[in-house]
């Protein structure tokens, strides 16, 4: 399952973190953060509740990068 | 601006007001100096303080905002508290500078390749209403009114007019529909309202599919762009480490084999110096946003990249393979000559197009098509077809011979041979030959100059694939001046050269195949960039290719491999100057030469460039 989320932050490096990030997180298959359109597309793993894994997403991204924002 | 934009630009301008004040007050007492300049520092740092902070409980030391707070602090001890806010307020005005000017360059680019359409109009009630395109069913009736955009795929039900299909091919030739023509969204609207019937749901439709491409495309990344990533992760730590051993390792040396004493302030600064210098974000930013100007000019001229990692690709084409009919060729048959006629070459027409008048075949038809008038039904009294010959009409009372070379022979006529490629069809009227009609595939009248402009390029080798038989190839090939050419191929023929191709080529040089993208899906995705062409409106195509020509032009081939090979000097003008800035700036700090102020430029200064410099790749109009 594969879906896009529009997405708030600054500079490329940060957005380059979030991703890393995001693809840290667990439930995760891949996340790839396009800063130019400023959208994060995420690839969920089989059966994953959507909703939860993604308040992780957004967690771990405020962690290395205080001022993003993810809306879900 | 945004909110964030304008607060900071307050803080930087009060900032400013009291650093002014202090000057006129001008204290010589140090502590309450010290006092005084914490004001404005705690003004314009405070938020940086902050994330420092929050960083390091995270564990997230190595960013800049730890280093921008370690390097004030660090001279705020040595009593340089002027310096300190300095470096604060401007390290401040250049992120407000980079936030900017990087928002308003991806706003652009995007506002450019928006060709979304807002909104339907339905009528209801008896009035017109707008809608969001995705809430209309399929098979809704839709009004476009002039200037608007077709905001969904399907065929119009009304009307006539002229559409400006230029957001989607870049061609700037208007096209004039009719009603039961195809419409395909996104084409503006330009002379007269049209009733539209819709045949796809938004999602489904041609402009939905566009922009999802191209917005996914810079997902694809590049070699370059994973490789300035990978550079920034190690960048930043050792850049950081070295400026820790640049603070402690010379004085210690100094103080214990030259017995030059302590000189530690000197060495911290020079060391802050360095840690200033080390953000990484020109690099990170620029490199992207050069890819993104790339594909967003590309897609403006109508040819859809899927990824920078294609562009990068198609910049080190070395060959080019691509299919005949479609994509050299028009892919339609046309009359192309009438040789020999004993009548008039108008008269001929008359004859055989009357004698094809019930004909299904594409070539009976191409030749109704070219006689063009209304075609007098009474006229034929009998019509006898003759499968894989030909067809015997009596028409005005004479006996009417139209077929090929067995046809005439069967019926003992003498004829004319022609040597050109292509399908001929005799005629003879009452037992006498009266000439042939020559029907063929036409060059594209762009083909040739594609060719020329490969070629300027450095291709190594043009290579032709086509299903179609050996003297009709040959005939293009020789005509387009066409190194290799492979004829009488069936789909997985095709797919079996270029596999051989590919096999045999250096690793470095890339094989670009072009196809229609509807029979030769399985090559276009075989070959190191698949490129589809005319692909206006068909969904297999834009799946199967890596690059999406949207009109039919094969001169759209060279533009795409300009284009890239335009955008990726600039990825290395970027990377280098970057680079080589921030080299050349640590260097100049680790000696002492370069002061705080040299080491903003090497921040902020190389990214607006760098940023300056990735918008030209936007600008292909003309290349």
């Amino acid at each position: 399952m594969k879906k896009t989320y529009k997405i708030e932050v600054d500079c490329a490096n940060c957005a380059n973190k979030m991703q890393e990030a995001a693809n840290k997180t667990k439930g995760v298959k891949s996340a790839v953060v396009n800063f130019m359109t400023l959208k994060m597309i995420i690839e969920f793993e089989d059966g994953v509740n959507e909703k939860e894994v993604m308040n992780n997403v957004l967690e771990n991204c405020k962690i290395v990068e205080d001022e993003c924002e993810i809306y879900f | 601006m945004n909110n964030k934009q304008k607060k900071s630009l307050y803080k930087i301008l009060i900032t400013i007001a009291l650093l002014v004040l202090i000057k006129i007050i001008d204290c010589q007492n140090v502590y309450i100096s010290f006092c005084l300049y914490l004001i404005p520092y705690f003004v314009v740092g405070y938020d940086v303080l902050k994330k420092a902070i929050k960083g390091i409980k995270h564990k997230q030391v190595f960013d800049e905002n730890f280093l921008m707070s370690f390097a004030t602090i660090g001279s705020f001890i040595s009593k340089e508290f002027e310096e300190s806010v300095f470096v604060m307020l401007f390290y401040q005005i250049g992120e407000l500078f980079q936030s900017y000017a990087i928002g308003k360059s991806r706003k652009n680019i995007a506002e450019l390749m928006d060709i979304r359409p807002d909104y339907a109009n339905i009528e209801l009630d008896g009035e017109l209403q707008k809608v969001d395109p995705s809430e209309v069913k399929i098979g809704t009736i839709i009004t476009v009114k002039v200037g608007e955009k077709i905001p969904i795929d399907g065929i119009v039900f009304k009307g006539t007019s002229s559409l400006n299909t230029s957001a989607l091919t870049g061609e700037s030739l208007p096209r004039d529909v009719k009603e039961n023509d195809e419409v395909i969204s996104g084409c503006i609207n330009m002379e007269s309202p049209l009733l539209i019937k819709t045949t796809k749901d938004f999602g489904e439709s041609t402009v939905s599919q566009v922009l999802e491409l191209v917005e996914n495309a810079s997902s694809n990344k590049s070699n370059s762009e994973q490789f300035i990533t990978k550079f920034a992760k190690y960048y930043t730590p050792i850049v950081c480490y070295s400026a820790i051993a640049l603070a402690i390792i010379p004085p210690l040396f100094i103080n214990l084999f030259l017995n030059g004493g302590w000189q530690f302030s000197i060495w911290a600064s020079r060391a802050l110096t360095f840690l200033v210098i080390s953000c990484p974000c020109a690099l990170v930013i620029s490199i992207p946003l050069s890819f993104f100007g790339g594909i967003g000019g590309a897609s403006n001229t109508g040819i859809l990249i899927k990824g920078s990692n294609y562009l990068e690709a198609l910049a080190k084409t070395k060959y080019v393979a691509f299919d005949k009919t479609g994509t050299m060729t028009k892919g339609i048959f046309e009359v192309t000559t009438i040789h020999n006629a004993k009548l008039t070459a108008n008269e001929l027409l008359r004859y055989a197009a009357h004698a094809e008048a019930f004909s299904n075949h594409p070539i009976g038809k191409s030749i109704i098509k070219e006689y063009g008038k209304e075609l007098n039904r009474e006229s034929i009294e009998s019509i006898k077809e003759l499968p894989g010959k030909g067809i015997i009409a009596i028409i005005e009372g004479h006996t009417c011979l139209v077929g090929n070379n067995k046809l005439m022979e069967d019926n003992n006529i003498v004829i004319v041979e022609c040597n050109d490629p292509g399908s001929i069809i005799h005629v003879a009227i009452d037992n006498e030959y009266k000439g042939h009609i020559h029907i063929g595939d036409q060059i594209k009248p762009t083909s040739k100059q594609a060719i020329k402009e490969l070629r300027d390029l450095g291709i190594k080798k043009i290579i032709m694939l086509t299903g179609d038989e050996e003297k009709i190839a040959n005939d293009v090939s020789t005509k387009l001046g066409i190194d290799e050419t492979y004829c009488e191929l069936m789909p997985q023929n095709k797919d079996k050269i270029v596999a051989d191709l590919l096999a045999k080529k250096d690793e470095k040089d890339k094989l670009i195949f072009v196809g229609d993208g509807i029979n030769d899906a399985a090559v276009i995705s075989r070959a190191d960039v698949g490129v589809a062409m005319g692909a206006l409106g068909s969904d297999a195509a834009i799946e199967a290719a890596d690059i999406v020509l949207m009109d039919d032009d094969p001169l759209k081939i060279a533009k795409a491999i300009r284009i890239a090979k335009k955008t990726m000097r600039i990825v290395y003008e970027n990377i280098s100057f970057a680079i080589g800035v921030k080299i050349i700036c640590l260097i100049l700090s680790t000696i002492g030469i370069a002061n705080m102020w040299l080491a903003i430029f090497a921040d902020v200064g190389v990214m607006i460039i760098a940023v300056l410099n990735a918008i030209r790749a936007l600008n292909v109009k003309r290349i």
